[in-house]
């Protein structure tokens, strides 16, 4: 089950440029929701401060609090221990060329040192079938490498491979902006059926899409949240003048 | 949709006969283009074919030349036998085969390590620090230093503490110099590997010690497995650092602590030698120091090979 996310003033820096200032948001648990807002926001930055993805960047630094659940990422727990609670999807598909569909999937468990054949077997198959993937796959998993998959197979593994360490949040960063109208309408029913079990964020330059697959959306602006609601209240009802300029085409 | 100019009209039996232009129409200019482009096109294909040529020409030239003159003179004995003493017809190589296969292994099991390590280092921890440039520096540098510069060194650091030569010494002195090609193969291999695979793992909880061993070298290592071999190859047939360091021997020597026979240095000592016995023997030395270190190369390519999945780039 997945648990929520309180942030509290947030602040990060890329060397001296501030490009999240002072964020404070409730994300819900076992609900989807969207971030939206132009390039260079700070969209990306804010998701990657959820897994402690941000500080791999030997010039970027974060202050403030998120806790997710009863849990302080920034105090109480390693950046390994978090990401395991919280798992990833980039926006470009990242399967590991050297590793079969089988072992990419089962990467997160078998990097961590997990051996025991039975349950690995039984993630992988749980793990691509909450994926919508195995029925593709089932014949060639240990045959061919993730990386022959076509584009939108590929995201889907990297769903499942996310799944598979069975996390608590799911940080999706522009999950189908690399990939055609087919696979973005598979990938979002996924999030639709996933965000049942897990808490699920999204930053996604497709308004479209974040009113289709998300609850909640909140509208970034320059490194700042502008605002947060309820996407329909977003997207028919804004209250700040920007994001009714931003949702109807006037700029971004 | 009929509004539609692009879409094909309906075939109209009053359409044909009419007169339309051909559909590969060509201008007397774009046709003078078209075979000045199928010239230099050519003209370019022929000059990387002959370069081609020209960079394989030697390795094969040297190959028939050492097969046309050593060949005759390998035997059986060659392989199973150590030097016949002067005057005597006869003799192999044996103990320099067995020789250099020893300091070989040392080296390598010296030098592939440490190389790999640097790299490791210099790629994934170094970035833009002043030790990690420093490093580069010392690795480029060590990498012109004349081979006998090396045997010196490990002469000085090592024959002249322990007073006598060794196997071990003449290891050392390879192993010295495999590491800088090792060091800058892995890194640049290293910095090969999309910087988003690195992320996927460390998303997934992964510690970073642990990506770097099982995501960024194993998806760098068929290139990393090219610079080992290079550096093998290269060191394989080193005489220089060989001289006074395993300075080798005229019989069986399995000792790594004492001087040990080597299949270069026993072909320098033949071919300087002024006995045209001796000098057959050599050409059949070099013969089978090259066969050795491409069945080498060639094995660990094969065994590196598998187990590459289907569609792994």
């Amino acid at each position: 089950m997945g648990v929520g996310i309180d942030v509290e003033h947030l602040n990060a820096w890329y060397g001296s440029t501030h490009t999240l200032q002072d964020i404070n948001l409730n994300i819900p648990a076992n609900h989807a929701t969207a971030l939206i807002g132009p390039s260079g926001c700070g969209k990306s930055t804010f998701v990657r401060c959820l897994n402690r993805m941000h500080e791999t960047n030997p010039i970027a630094r974060a202050t403030g609090v998120v806790k997710m659940g009863e849990v302080d990422i920034y105090m109480d727990a390693s950046p390994v221990e978090i990401r395991r609670r919280v798992g990833m999807v980039f926006q470009r598909p990242n399967p590991f060329p050297t590793m079969s569909i089988y072992d990419n999937v089962a990467s997160g468990l078998k990097l961590n040192g997990f051996r025991n054949k039975a349950i690995l077997d039984e993630t992988v198959e749980r793990s691509l079938k909450a994926a919508a993937l195995w029925e593709e796959v089932k014949d060639d998993l240990k045959k061919k490498s993730g990386a022959s998959l076509s584009g939108g197979q590929q995201q889907r593994m990297c769903i499942a491979r996310a799944l598979a360490v069975d996390p608590e949040v799911l940080l999706m960063d522009e999950p189908a902006s690399a990939l055609d109208p087919v696979s973005t309408s598979k990938i979002e029913d996924l999030i639709f059926q996933l965000k049942s079990q897990y808490t699920i964020v999204i930053v996604t330059h497709n308004m479209q899409q974040a009113a289709r697959v998300a609850e909640n959306t909140g509208f970034f602006l320059n490194g700042k949240m502008v605002e947060f609601s309820s996407t329909d209240m977003i997207f028919t009802n804004p209250k700040d003048k920007r994001t009714e300029d931003y949702i109807t085409g006037r700029f971004g | 949709m009929s509004a539609n100019p692009i879409q094909n009209p309906t075939p109209n039996t009053e359409d044909q006969g009419q007169l339309r232009p051909p559909m590969n129409f060509q201008t007397r200019r774009m046709r003078a283009n078209s075979i000045w482009r199928y010239v230099v096109n050519n003209l370019m294909t022929g000059l990387a074919v002959l370069s081609t040529v020209l960079v394989v020409a030697p390795l094969v030239a040297i190959l028939v030349y050492l097969i046309y003159k050593g060949a005759s003179s390998l035997n059986l004995d060659f392989f199973t036998h150590i030097p016949a003493p002067v005057g005597e017809v006869g003799g192999g190589m044996a103990n320099s085969i067995v020789g250099s296969a020893i300091v070989l292994v040392l080296a390598s099991s010296m030098g592939i390590p440490v190389g790999i390590a640097a790299g490791v280092y210099l790629a994934e921890y170094g970035r833009g620090k002043t030790l990690a440039m420093a490093i580069r520096f010392t690795a480029d540098v060590l990498n012109g230093i004349p081979s006998i510069v090396m045997g010196i060194a490990a002469y000085s650091l090592i024959v002249m503490r322990q007073m006598h030569f060794s196997a071990f010494s003449g290891g050392v002195a390879l192993a010295i110099m495999m590491v800088p090609t090792i060091t800058r193969t892995t890194e640049e291999m290293l910095a090969t590997v999309p910087h988003s695979i690195r992320e996927a793992a460390l998303g997934l909880g992964v510690p970073k010690w642990r990506t770097v061993v099982s995501v960024s070298l194993r998806t760098a290592s068929p290139g990393i497995i090219t610079g080992c071999m290079l550096a093998f190859a290269r060191v394989a047939g080193e005489t220089a650092p060989l001289l006074f360091t395993a300075f080798g021997n005229q019989f069986w020597s399995f000792k790594l602590n004492e001087p040990i026979a080597a299949l270069p240095l026993q072909i320098y000592v033949y071919a300087i030698s002024p006995y045209d016995e001796w000098h057959r023997l050599a050409w059949a030395g070099a013969l089978v120091l090259i066969l050795m270190i491409m069945v080498s190369v060639t094995l660990v390519r094969i065994y590196a090979g598998r187990g590459v999945l289907k569609g792994a780039s």
